[in-house]
């Protein structure tokens, strides 16, 4: 591919995964994945990475979300307090399950949640 | 069951789901609508907040383990925080119910994907397996 039209890609793509994280607040790192690998990092390396490009762009939106009052102290504390002991559970239990069904079932679950609420 | 403990219990669910690297996010906002009750906005609001103490945790850890490329990430970096900014500032004007039927499209598109993605790799080590298999064979044919 030309170096000119394979960097036109990557700064639309970057551009788009943040629009995408800003507009929906979150799933951006769903996109920023494919677009580091499509930049040549392996599978691995471009989890880890999408991490600090998202941090930042979470960093920018919730300031921009709390200055036009969308904002809830005790609801943002009760979600931190589940997020961080669920997230210890979800990285143990890892090594444990068949990363295929998990999968697939995340992908069924993310079909029907978005199906109800499209529908809803 | 009060509005914080089912805040608490559905955040804890999208945190394990996230914990396992499949982006928690992306369901935790659903949660907090369909399951709290809670406004889409202040729902996204509060995916990005909590967001931000997990990933500092992950990418302390993906760093010293050595996964992280921040040189060929800074350009996107840059140029993503750009659009967040924009796309933050049109989240305010789009209708809570608006945003919550494109927040539904955008996750039966990622759905799709992601089940895509998962047949595609069960049938390439289900090929690989089969090839080493033949390869085995192969080997304790030729021992006899």
């Amino acid at each position: 591919m030309n170096a000119k039209v394979k960097s036109t890609l990557v700064y639309g793509g970057s551009v788009a995964v943040g629009l995408v994280s800003g507009f929906f607040g979150g799933g951006g790192g769903m996109l920023c994945v494919p677009l580091l690998q499509f930049r040549g990092l392996d599978a691995k390396r471009a989890h880890a990475t999408a991490l600090l490009v998202i941090l930042p762009i979470c960093i920018a939106s919730s300031i921009v979300y709390i200055v036009n009052g969308y904002f809830d102290g005790t609801a943002v504390l009760c979600a931190c307090i589940g997020v961080v002991a669920g997230g210890a559970v979800g990285a143990a239990a890892l090594d444990k399950l068949n990363g295929a069904t998990i999968s697939v079932i995340f992908a069924l679950l993310m079909m029907a949640i978005g199906l109800k609420l499209v529908i809803a | 069951m009060t509005a914080q403990h089912i805040i608490i219990a559905v955040s804890a669910l999208g945190g394990i789901i996230g914990g396992m690297g499949m982006g928690g996010g992306t369901l935790l906002i659903p949660l907090l609508t369909l399951a709290a009750g809670l406004e889409q906005h202040l729902a996204q609001a509060i995916n990005l907040i909590a967001f931000v103490p997990m990933s500092i945790v992950a990418l302390i850890i993906h760093k010293k383990n050595g996964y992280v490329d921040v040189k060929r990430s800074a350009p996107i970096m840059i140029f993503a925080l750009a659009g967040a900014i924009g796309g933050s500032f049109l989240a305010k004007y789009a209708g809570g119910y608006a945003l919550r039927a494109c927040y539904g499209a955008f996750l039966i598109v990622l759905g799709v994907v992601q089940m895509y993605k998962t047949v595609r790799a069960v049938i390439k080590s289900k090929q690989q397996s089969k090839s080493e298999r033949a390869a085995v064979e192969k080997v304790s044919s030729v021992g006899k």
